[in-house]
Formats: structure tokens, sequence, C-alpha cells
């Protein structure tokens, strides 16, 4: 019984959820919020972008962002906007600079540093492997011992 | 002793990596606007509605521009912090009450103590945002000539206070 209670108080079904706010009445104008705003750091739950983001603050810069379409700046004004405050790290796509070369070349240095690894280790263990030339004798030999092989197991 | 050298030696400069990684705090995002003018602002004043608060007013001073609220819990660990910094009378610590209902502030500033001389109010979180306030407690050392100079994210501490702001204050003062 006691389970019985503990199941029915935890049933999702009961837990009551707030309907979503319709974000404005412009939908050309919540196109272009969406658009921007997944391309945008929530800066105080890092993982999220500004659409996902349930912060006061993201809801704060979303509010901004809105207000900048309505005053028809273009996409790239609104995010020298955001740049210019909370620099680059609002940017989901970081730009290719002097302090992100690492992050932008690192990937493609290690996939040639594991090519040429992975190349040299070949050849090395192809050179291991000396070519023999062998008589019929020594096939016949091969074979039986093979064979020989296959039975014991 | 050839063949465990390269492994050994990757292992050994991922750990440094990983170490030095773990020291970083991912919260402190160092922010574009230190060596930029402070952004304006012109907003009322927490004790006196009627009044506005300026950073232009406070041109050929080295000021301490704190946000806070009364709802965050940084704040009020800082705030002996800001009551002991204010008592010294090293620099003046100007609020700004950040996103915060008007008679929770005051409260919570009579219960506490109130280091501020002037507490400005950003009902909307505007200006926070000009500033670039992702979290408050959030602290910018502003020099004379209204140039922000530092900026501390979280609350701050004895130790950050007189091993950082006290000497910057100090170094600004006398240019």
């Amino acid at each position: 019984m006691r389970w019985l209670t503990l199941i029915v108080l935890l049933m999702p079904g009961l837990s009551l959820a707030g309907e979503a706010r319709p974000l404005a009445d412009d939908p050309v104008a919540e196109a272009r919020l969406k658009h921007l705003a997944v391309e945008l750091r929530c800066l105080v739950c890092q993982n999220q972008t500004l659409a996902d983001s349930n912060a006061p603050l993201a809801e704060d810069l979303r509010r901004e962002v809105r207000d900048m379409i309505a005053r028809n700046m273009s996409d790239q004004e609104i995010i020298d906007f955001l740049v210019s405050r909370y620099g680059d790290f609002v940017l989901y796509r970081p730009p290719l600079k002097a302090t992100t070369s690492l992050l932008w070349l690192g990937p493609f240095v290690l996939v040639v540093a594991g090519g040429v690894a992975l190349v040299t280790a070949l050849r090395r263990r192809s050179q291991k492997v000396a070519a023999v030339t062998m008589t019929e004798e020594e096939h016949r030999r091969v074979e039986q011992l093979l064979s020989q092989g296959v039975k014991r197991s | 002793m050839n063949r465990f050298f390269l492994p050994l030696t990757i292992f050994g400069i991922m750990v440094g990596f990983l170490a030095v990684g773990l020291t970083l705090n991912p919260r402190e995002i160092p922010s574009p606007l230190v060596g930029k003018a402070a952004p304006q602002f012109s907003l009322p004043q927490l004790h006196d509605q009627d009044k506005v608060f300026s950073p232009e007013e406070m041109k050929g001073q080295v000021w301490l521009l704190n946000f806070w609220a009364s709802w965050c819990s940084g704040c009020k660990t800082e705030h002996p912090v800001l009551m002991d910094l204010a008592k010294s009378g090293e620099v003046s610590i100007y609020g700004m009450d950040y996103k915060d209902q008007k008679d929770e502030a005051l409260t919570w500033l009579k219960r506490w103590g109130n280091p501020y001389p002037i507490v400005a109010v950003d009902a909307a979180g505007r200006v926070g945002i000009d500033y670039g306030v992702y979290g408050v407690p959030e602290t910018y050392v502003i020099d004379k000539q209204g140039v922000i100079r530092y900026k501390q994210i979280g609350p701050l501490d004895d130790e950050t206070v007189a091993k950082k702001i006290i000497p910057l204050v100090k170094e600004l003062q006398a240019k």
C-alpha cells in the first residue's frame, strides 16, 4: 500500500507544468531570435544555448535580442553587441584567432600525427616480415603441419 | 626503455593538460570590458528614488562598482568583506542593486549594514547586461578616467581585497 502511494505521488502527470508563454506576435522576429539564440551560449549554465536555458539571465538576454531585432539590427550587430559585453565566450562557434588557433587546428594536428605514426608503424612491421621463397617440398611440409594442427584442436 | 618512452611522454603531457584544466574555474570568463570605458547609465537611487546615480559623477575618483542583490547568497558571504573595506576608507564602494525588490533590498541593508554611499537600482538588469554581468556578486574597479581596470567575478574575499583590490586602487589613485 505504501508503495502504491509512492508511485501515485511520483506520477509525472500529477505535477503541474506551466504552459510555455508565446514569445512574440511577430513570427519572423521569433524565427530570427531562434536562429540567433542557438548560436549563443548562456553564461550561467554554460552548456546550454540561450534558446534552451531558463536562467533569468538567458531570459533577459533573449529580451535584449528581441528588442534589437525589433530595432532592425542585423545579426552581426546583435552578435557584436553581446561579444563586446561577454566576450567570445557567448559564441558557440569561436572565431579563428591567435588565442583559439589550438582549438581550431589541434584536431587536424592530431589527425596528421596519428596518420604519420600509423604509416611508420606499418612500414616498420612490413620490414620485419622478410620475403622467403619456398621449395615444393617445404610447401608440402607446411600444409601437413597445418592440417595436423587442425586435427589436434 | 625506448618502447615505453613515447607512450609515457604522451601520457605525461595529457596529465599536464588535465592538471592545469582542473585548476581553472570555468565560471571565470575574462571580461572584454577590462581596459574599456565603463558603460554609462543613469539610474534611480535605492534610498531616494527621486535622485539618480551616474558613473559620470565619479570622474576623477577611483571607485568600486559592486553588483549585488538581496536574493543572492554570494553577496551575503561577501558582505562583511565590503563592510571592512568601506570602513578602512581606502576606496568607496558604490552599489548596484541588481534585479531586486526595493523593500527587500532596503531590509537587507538595514539588517546587515550598508557599505555603500549610494546604491543605484537596476531593476530590469539592463545595465547589468551592459557591464557583462552574468552572476552577482560582481565588482568592477573603475579609475579616474572612468575606465574599468579590474573585474571580480563572484564574492570578494579578504585575500583578494588585500592582494589585488587595494594595491590596484592605490596605484590608480597615484596616477
